[in-house]
C-alpha cells in the first residue's frame, strides 16, 4: 500500500486588461478584428520606435494589485525579457522583472472544510504575444502564419504561492481570482477568448515534510477543467514515477487535452535564458501613496463583503445573497431596484424569480434589466399592494422586457383592464351568477363545509380572468351564503 | 594605439569553443566551423579587456542603467490609427493573404 | 553656394536674395561631382530634394532652417525612403513613419537630400564596418574619415551639405567631426527625441547636429531639441534659444583640464593642437583648472559591456519575419533565425551581439553587465564632482588624427580605443562638442572637445564659438 501524497500547486495567470488600446502603443485592444489590422510600427517592432506606457493600464494593474491585497511598490520599473519567437516582434517581452508594479497579496477560496488564504508573490505589467496559427491545408504542414493584433495588449501576470494542496484548491482559486477580476471590473477573464491563461507549477511531497518536491511547469492551459485534470494527472504521474523508485525530471510541459495526459516540451537544460534586464525605452514609475488611496477607494466591494453585507444588514437569506453577488451585474441590479423604494426581500425576491428566469429563458444578460428597473420596482409595488395579481404581474414583467422604459405600465393596465378588481359592486352580480351555477357546492356549504367556498372564490377568478381580488370576493360570497 | 591601461592579461574568463556555440545559438547567429576559434580568440580578448573593470572596488555602488532622471511618462488610452494591413506587411519578407509566414512552430 | 552656412543659406532664402531650389542644385550637383571619391552617401534622394525645396519656395512660412540642405545619417527613419543602417539586413526597408528630429528639420525647412553612410548599425569608429563600403576622409582619401557617422561628418566637410544629422553612442558624432574638421555635438541625453533612430545601445544613443560652424550647429539644434510625447526619455524641459548669447564670450568661464585626457596614446600633433587651444580659452579670460577624472580609463570597459548588451537585445527585431533580409535556404524555424541574421548582419555587429548576450546570460550578468552599470556610475560621479569646480571641461575629441583606411581593420580593442575619451560622456548622459582646432603637421584635422554637465548646450556653445571666432579654422577646405 502506497503511502499518502500531498500535492504542492502554484499557479501563474495571465489576465487582459480592459484598456481601449494597447500597452505601450495607440492600436485598439480589441478581440477579433480581421488578421494584422490592429497594428502599428511600434507593436510590429519596426526599427527606431519606441514605446509609451498607456497610463490606464497600470491603473488597470495597480486596481490589480490592491483587490487582491498586494503592497503597491511605490517605485516601479520595466524590463527586457530576451527570447525568440515569430509572435514576438521585437524578440523581447517589456516586462517587469525585480521591482514589479505589486507584491504579496493574497486571495481567499472557500472549500467545503474551511476557507483559506492563498498567497500572492507578485502582481505585474507587461505585454502580450500576437498569435500563431498552423494551418493543416494542403501545402502548408510546414508553415505557421503570424497575427500581432494581439501583440503588445496589456496583460497582469499575477503569480501565486505554492500554497495550493489539491486540484480542486487550484480550481477554487482560479474562480476566486476570475471573481474578483471581473468584479473590479479589469479583465472580462474569458477564457475562451485567451483573456484568462494559466500555468501551474506542480510538485508532490510527504505531509509533514517541508522542503518542497522536484516541481514541473504545465504550460497554456485553457480551461478551468484542463486545469484540474492536468494537475491531477501530473501529481499522478510524480507519485508513480517516485514510488517506482525514479526521480522527477524539472521539464516544462504542456496538456494534451484530447489524449488528457501531459507532454514534454522542453527539459531543464533547454530552458531560456532570458536574459532579463532594465527597459533602458521607459523610465521608472511612482505610484505615490495618495495615487494608491484614490485606487482603493474607487475598488467596488469585493463578492464576499458584499454577501455578508446583504446577509447582515439587509437581512437576506443567505442563498439569496449568495445568488445575487455571483454576478455582479445581478447584484447591481439588486441595488438598482432598492434604489428605486423596494424592500431588500422584495427586490430580491424580483430579481431570484422574474430576473432570472428571463435571463435563462431567453440567454440574455443581467443587463438587460439595467434601464428597466423604474419600471419594475413600480410594477412589483403594485403587486405589494394588490392593485394587481401576482399572475398579472408575471405578464406585464413580460411586457416590460418588450418595451421601452418610456411606456407606462400605468397605461398599460388600464388599457389592458389588468387592474384587480376589488371593488364590491362590480363584484356582486358574479358571485350572484356563480352561487346561482353551483348549487351543489353551495349545498355543500351550507351543510357545514365552509372550505367548499374555496371552489366558489376559484369560479370567480374564472370568471374575472384572475383580476378579482380574492379576499374581497371571498366576503362577498359568505356574505350571500350566509343570507 | 595601445593605451598604457590594457595590460595584455592572460585570460581570466576562459571563452572557449562550447561556449561561444551557446551564446551563438542564444544569439540566433551561426558560427561556421571553421570560425569559431578565431571568434573566441577575439571575444576572448575583449572579455579581457572588460575585465580591467575588476581592478575597481564597486561594492555598495548603486548601478547606472541610464542616465534619464525622468520618471511618469505616460500616454492616455486614446486609440490611434493603426496601419493599413498592406502597410503593415509592406516591408515583409514572406506573407500570404492576411498573415506573415514563418517555417512551421514547432512549440 | 556650397561654400555658404546654413544660416547664410536660410538669411538668403528668407530675403529672397536666392532661392531654395537653387541651393539645393549646386549641392545636388557638388555631390555628383565629389561623392564618387568619397562616398559619403548610401541613397541620395534628388528628386525627393528638389520637390522639398519647391515646397519650401512656394511656402511663405520660412522656417529656422528654410532651404537648408541636410544630409540624414542613414539610422535615422525617413518615411518611403531606404533607411538601412548600412546594413545588409535592412536592404529595401522603407519605413512608414519618419524619425521625430528629421519631421521637425522638415518642418523648419530643411531641404534632406539623402541618407549618410555610417559603421553598420552605428557600430564602430570608422565608418569602415558599412555594408556598402567604407566613407573617405576628405582631407585624405586613403584615411577614414571617423565614424560611426562618418558619412554624415564626410557630407559637411566637402562642402556636399552645409548640415548634417548624427547619432553618438560613443563618440559617433565628435569623433568623425573632430577627424574631418568640422562641428559635432552630442547633446544631454534627453534632449533629442530618439524615435526613429533605429537603436544601437538606448540608454546611451543621442541625435545631434554636424555642421561647419558652430552657429550652424546652435541653429540645427534648436530646430529639432525638445520634448517629444513618442519617446518617454525625452526630457519635458524647454529648450533655451541657443543663438541668444552665443557671442558672449568665456570671460570667467573655469575650463577644467583633465589629466586623464591627455594619456600615452596622445598623438604630438593632436597634443600641440589642443594646447594650442587652450592657451587661446586662457587668452579670451577663461582660467584653466587642472583636475582629474579618475575612471576615465575604464570608460571603454564599461561601454563595450553596457552597449553590446543593450544591442543584442536592440537587434532581436532582425529576425527576417516583418522586415529586413531572409535566408532563402534554412531548415526549420531556429535555423531561419540563424541563417537570415547571420547572413544579414556584417561581422562586427555579430561579435558585439555575441559579447553582449554573453554579459547577459545567466551566470554572467553580476560579473559583467552589473560591473560596468556600477563603474558607469563611478564615471558620473566624477562629472558631478567636476562641476563643482569647473564650467565645462576641455581637451583632445580624439587621441589620434585620422588614420589609414584598413590599419584598425583586423584589431577590434585597437579600434575600440579610438572611443577613449569619447565614450564618458555618453556613459554620464551630458552633452559635449567638437569644434575644429587646426590641423597635425600631416595636415590631419585635430578636434577640441569641450564637455558639460546636463543641459549646459547652451554654455558648450558659447565656449566653442568664442574659440572658433579666434581661430577661424573653419574656413579652410579640402582639397578635392
Ligand atoms: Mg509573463
Ligand atoms: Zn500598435
Amino acid at each position: 500500500m502506497s503511502l499518502p501524497w500531498e500535492t504542492v500547486i502554484g499557479l501563474e495567470v495571465h489576465v487582459q486588461l480592459k484598456t481601449r488600446t494597447k500597452l505601450f502603443c495607440g492600436c485598439a485592444n480589441k478581440y477579433g478584428a480581421d488578421p494584422n489590422t490592429l497594428v502599428c510600427p511600434i507593436c510590429l517592432g519596426l526599427p527606431g520606435v519606441l514605446p509609451v506606457l498607456n497610463r490606464q493600464a497600470f491603473a488597470l494593474a495597480v486596481r490589480a494589485g490592491v483587490a487582491l491585497g498586494c503592497e503597491v511598490a511605490n517605485v516601479t520599473k520595466f524590463d527586457r525579457k530576451n527570447y525568440y519567437y515569430p509572435d514576438l516582434p521585437k524578440g523581447y517581452q517589456i516586462s517587469q522583472y525585480d521591482r514589479p508594479v505589486n507584491r504579496k497579496g493574497r486571495l481567499e477560496i472557500s472549500m467545503p472544510a474551511a476557507n483559506k488564504n492563498i498567497g500572492i508573490t507578485r502582481v505585474h505589467l507587461e505585454e502580450d504575444a500576437g498569435k500563431l496559427i498552423h494551418p493543416d491545408t494542403e501545402g502548408s504542414s510546414g508553415v505557421s502564419f503570424v497575427d500581432l493584433n494581439r501583440a503588445g495588449v496589456p496583460l497582469v501576470e499575477i503569480v501565486s504561492e505554492p500554497d495550493m494542496r489539491s486540484p480542486d484548491e487550484a480550481h477554487a482559486y482560479l474562480a476566486a481570482l476570475k471573481e474578483i477580476l471581473q468584479y473590479v471590473d479589469i479583465s472580462d477573464c474569458d477564457m475562451e477568448k485567451g483573456s484568462l491563461r494559466c500555468d501551474a507549477n506542480v510538485s508532490i511531497r510527504r505531509p509533514g515534510d517541508d522542503k518542497l518536491g522536484v516541481k514541473t511547469e504545465i504550460k497554456n492551459l485553457n480551461s478551468f477543467k484542463s486545469v484540474a485534470k492536468a494537475l491531477a494527472y501530473e501529481a499522478a504521474r510524480h507519485a508513480s514515477i517516485i514510488e517506482g523508485g525514479g526521480k522527477v525530471q524539472q521539464v516544462t510541459l504542456t496538456w494534451d487535452a484530447i489524449a488528457e495526459k501531459t507532454v514534454v516540451l522542453r527539459s531543464k537544460e533547454e530552458a531560456h535564458d532570458y536574459r532579463y534586464f532594465p527597459e533602458p525605452d521607459l523610465v521608472h514609475i511612482q505610484a505615490d501613496a495618495a495615487f494608491v488611496e484614490r485606487i482603493r477607494q474607487a475598488l467596488p466591494e469585493k463578492p464576499a463583503a458584499r454577501r455578508d453585507r446583504y446577509v447582515k444588514e439587509l437581512g437576506l437569506p443567505a442563498y439569496d445573497a449568495g445568488v445575487l453577488t455571483g454576478d455582479k451585474e445581478l447584484a447591481a441590479l439588486f441595488d438598482k431596484l432598492r434604489g428605486e423604494g423596494l424592500a431588500p426581500k422584495v427586490a430580491s425576491n424580483w430579481v431570484m424569480k422574474h430576473v432570472l428566469a428571463a435571463m435563462n429563458e431567453k440567454k440574455i444578460a443581467a443587463t438587460t434589466f439595467t434601464d428597466k428597473t423604474r419600471r419594475i420596482a413600480e410594477l412589483a409595488k403594485k403587486v405589494e399592494a394588490k392593485q394587481i395579481t401576482g399572475q398579472t404581474g408575471a405578464e406585464i414583467f413580460a411586457w416590460i422586457l418588450g418595451t421601452p422604459e418610456t411606456a407606462s405600465v400605468d397605461e398599460h393596465i388600464l388599457k389592458q383592464g389588468l387592474a384587480q378588481v376589488s371593488d364590491a359592486g362590480a363584484l356582486e352580480a358574479i358571485v350572484r351568477d356563480v352561487i346561482a351555477k353551483n348549487p351543489k357546492v353551495v349545498a355543500d356549504y351550507k351543510s357545514g363545509k365552509p372550505s367548499a367556498v374555496q371552489a366558489l372564490v376559484g369560479q370567480v377568478m374564472r370568471e374575472t380572468k384572475g383580476k378579482a381580488n380574492a379576499s374581497v370576493a371571498k366576503d362577498l360570497l359568505v356574505k350571500a351564503l350566509e343570507c | 594605439m595601445t593605451r598604457h591601461l590594457y595590460p595584455l592579461f592572460s585570460l581570466r574568463m576562459d571563452i572557449t569553443r562550447p561556449l561561444v556555440e551557446k551564446v551563438a545559438l542564444l544569439a540566433r547567429l551561426e558560427i561556421p566551423p571553421a570560425d569559431a576559434d578565431r571568434v573566441a580568440a577575439q571575444l576572448g580578448r575583449i572579455v579581457t579587456m572588460v575585465e580591467t573593470l575588476n581592478k575597481l572596488d564597486t561594492k555598495g555602488v548603486e548601478p547606472l542603467s541610464n542616465p534619464t532622471g525622468l520618471v511618469d511618462a505616460f500616454r492616455s488610452d486614446e486609440p490611434r490609427p493603426s496601419l493599413s494591413r498592406d502597410e503593415a506587411l509592406a516591408n515583409a519578407p514572406d506573407k500570404v493573404e492576411m498573415f506573415l509566414r514563418v517555417p512551421r512552430v514547432v512549440e | 553656394m556650397i561654400d555658404l552656412t546654413a544660416s547664410e543659406i536660410r538669411d538668403g532664402v528668407r530675403a529672397g536674395k536666392w532661392k531654395a531650389r537653387e541651393v539645393v542644385d549646386a549641392h545636388l550637383e557638388r555631390i555628383a561631382a565629389v561623392d564618387p571619391k568619397l562616398h559619403a552617401y548610401l541613397h541620395v534622394d534628388a528628386d525627393g530634394a528638389r520637390a522639398a525645396a519647391d515646397r519650401v519656395d512656394a511656402s511663405g512660412v520660412k522656417g529656422l532652417l528654410a532651404g537648408v540642405p541636410v544630409a540624414v545619417k542613414d539610422n535615422m527613419c525617413q518615411r518611403g525612403i531606404p533607411t538601412t543602417c548600412a546594413s545588409k539586413i535592412l536592404e529595401g526597408f522603407r519605413p512608414p513613419y519618419d524619425a521625430t528630429a528629421l519631421l521637425r528639420a522638415l518642418a523648419a525647412g530643411a531641404v534632406p537630400v539623402g541618407h549618410t553612410n555610417l559603421d553598420e548599425f552605428a557600430m564602430g569608429s570608422s565608418t569602415e564596418n558599412s555594408a556598402y563600403g567604407p566613407s573617405r576622409n576628405p582631407w585624405d582619401p586613403t584615411r577614414a574619415p571617423g565614424g560611426s557617422s562618418g558619412g554624415s561628418a564626410v557630407s559637411v566637410a566637402a562642402r556636399m551639405t552645409p548640415l548634417a544629422f548624427g547619432s553618438d553612442t560613443g563618440g559617433s558624432i565628435r569623433q568623425p567631426a573632430a577627424l574631418c574638421g568640422v562641428v559635432g555635438m552630442k547633446p544631454t541625453y534627453g534632449r533629442v527625441s530618439r524615435y526613429g533612430l533605429v537603436a544601437f545601445a538606448s540608454s546611451l544613443d543621442q541625435i545631434g547636429p554636424i555642421a561647419r560652424t558652430v552657429r550652424d550647429a546652435a541653429m540645427f539644434l534648436q530646430a529639432f531639441a525638445g520634448h517629444d510625447a513618442l519617446d518617454s526619455t525625452s526630457a519635458p524641459a524647454e529648450v533655451p534659444d541657443y543663438e541668444k548669447d552665443l557671442e558672449a564670450g568665456v570671460k570667467g568661464l573655469r575650463v577644467g583640464v583633465p589629466k586623464e585626457f591627455f594619456g600615452a596614446g596622445t598623438d604630438p600633433g593632436v597634443r600641440a593642437a589642443i594646447d594650442a587651444a587652450l592657451k587661446v580659452l586662457q587668452k579670451q579670460g577663461a582660467t584653466l583648472v587642472e583636475m582629474s577624472l579618475p575612471h576615465t580609463d575604464y570608460g571603454i570597459a564599461a561601454y563595450y559591456v553596457i552597449a553590446p548588451c543593450e544591442a543584442s537585445s536592440n537587434l532581436a527585431r532582425y529576425d527576417g519575419v516583418r522586415f529586413g533580409h531572409r535566408a532563402k535556404s534554412f531548415d526549420g524555424l531556429i535555423d531561419m533565425y540563424r541563417k537570415s541574421r547571420t547572413e544579414g548582419f556584417g561581422e562586427e555587429v555579430r561579435r558585439r551581439i555575441l559579447l553582449g548576450t554573453f554579459a547577459l546570460s545567466s551566470g554572467y550578468y553580476e560579473a559583467y553587465y552589473k560591473k560596468a552599470l556600477q563603474v558607469r556610475r563611478l564615471i558620473k560621479n566624477d562629472f558631478d564632482e567636476a562641476w563643482k569646480k569647473v564650467d565645462v571641461i576641455a581637451g583632445p575629441t580624439s587621441p589620434i588624427p585620422a588614420f589609414k583606411i584598413g590599419e584598425k581593420a583586423n584589431d577590434p580593442i585597437a579600434m575600440y580605443l579610438c572611443d577613449v575619451l569619447t565614450v564618458t560622456a555618453p556613459l554620464a548622459g551630458i552633452p559635449g562638442i567638437s569644434v575644429p582646432a587646426g590641423f597635425t603637421e600631416g595636415n590631419l584635422p585635430v578636434g577640441l572637445q569641450l564637455l558639460g554637465k546636463e543641459w549646459s548646450e547652451a554654455t558648450l556653445l558659447r565656449t566653442a564659438r568664442s574659440y572658433e571666432r579666434e581661430t577661424e579654422f573653419w574656413k579652410r577646405s579640402p582639397a578635392l
